[in-house]
């Protein structure tokens, strides 16, 4: 029987990482999904993704549209023009004894007449919750996925798990 | 360090992750070609299932459009509910709602007005134990479309009110077309 939904890739770290890349990701599935769950090993830290075909763009190729809570207020906010993208914001952001849990989903990955439209879903119980629309603007598909802290390091135990979803 | 980075990857590897065979499977998918299409549907879907999801990425061949409507089993009455909160990217998160409806909005796609060429919007929605006949049905989806400049992120939920056990699908256009390229996948989930 086809497998549709196959992990690809894990990592569960057993030594604090500065950043996490999946690389030579077949482009065979039609989406893919990549499950995070973060604590930091210093101070709390926003996250960015970065994507790309052969080697991680850091171009201004990124923006997102948030949507955002953390208990008292509701807000909305956005980023164009941007070297990366962001999967969660100060409202849901991992620290060092509470977790951030995101999925991330790339529809059509591998799609190489559309743009990359990238779907979030962030949170961290004891801070608030962020849902985040991200735009790639390249229609090269995507190989490699980047994940990184903006300061200090995603601490032991922390997993990042990919998957493939695939259409009949 | 590269030795720290080696000991992660094979962490990872040695821990395995076991492939969903099975529980998780593809019914169909619904592309749209030159031409456009108003609407993209799934016919006689079974009821061995406990929920359906689906996945895609959509875009309005002209103009502003930038919303999906469900309708379910063909019905086309008054017998939809939906609400949403969402952002546009500055300020407060706003809400809508609309009762008894017979256009049951439910998802977001981009458009030529507000989003580049090549821009499509995304969405995963979900269709929670769609063939039980005990219950109306309910529909929830996460979706967005970014611009670079301009773009909404949604949290929608919807209802039928209905008990029958869902067998059609429709995801239709608010306004206009679909644009060619727009995909959806309609996925089984066992349970």
């Amino acid at each position: 029987m086809t497998v549709t939904y196959e992990a690809i890739e894990s990592k569960t770290l057993v030594s604090t990482a500065t950043d996490i890349t999946f690389t030579n990701i077949f482009g065979t599935y039609t989406d893919l999904v990549l499950i995070s769950d973060i604590l930091m090993s210093g101070a709390q830290a926003n996250c960015f993704v970065q994507v790309g075909n052969g080697t991680i763009d850091t171009g201004s190729n990124y923006s997102y549209t948030i949507l955002s809570g953390n208990g008292s207020t509701a807000s909305s906010d956005r980023g164009s023009n941007d070297t990366r993208g962001i999967f969660f914001t100060n409202n849901s952001y991992p620290q060092t004894t509470t977790r951030n849990l995101t999925i991330m989903s790339f529809q059509n990955y591998s799609n190489t007449t559309t743009n990359k439209t990238i779907l979030f879903r962030s949170n961290n119980a004891a801070l608030g919750t962020d849902a985040i629309v991200g735009l790639w603007r390249s229609t090269s598909a995507i190989n490699r996925i980047k994940v990184y802290p903006t300061n200090n390091s995603f601490a032991i135990g922390s997993t990042f798990s990919l998957y493939g979803i695939k259409a009949e | 360090m590269w030795w720290a980075q080696l000991l992660n990857t094979i962490s990872g590897f040695l821990g395995g992750l076991t492939p969903i065979v099975g529980d998780y499977e593809s019914i169909a998918t619904g592309v749209v070609g030159s031409g456009g299409a108003p609407s993209v549907t799934f016919n006689t879907i079974p009821s061995t299932y406990k929920h359906l999801q689906i996945r895609g990425i959509a875009r309005a061949a002209s103009g502003g459009v930038n919303a999906i409507a469900i309708r379910l089993n063909g019905d086309t009455g008054a017998n939809y509910a939906w609400h949403l909160l969402y952002g546009t990217g500055s300020g407060s998160a706003q809400s809508a709602a609309t009762p008894s409806t017979a256009t049951a909005l439910m998802s977001y796609q981009a458009n030529p007005t507000n989003d580049g060429t090549g821009v499509f919007g995304a969405s995963i929605t979900d269709i929670l134990d769609y063939a039980n006949t005990n219950k109306n049905t309910t529909v929830r989806n996460l979706s967005g479309r970014d611009g670079n400049g301009t773009g909404e992120i949604g949290l929608w939920s919807a209802l039928w009110n209905n008990t029958a056990a869902v067998n059609t699908v429709a995801l239709i256009s608010s306004g206009a077309n679909f644009a060619q390229g727009t995909t959806f996948a309609l996925y089984g989930i066992k349970g």
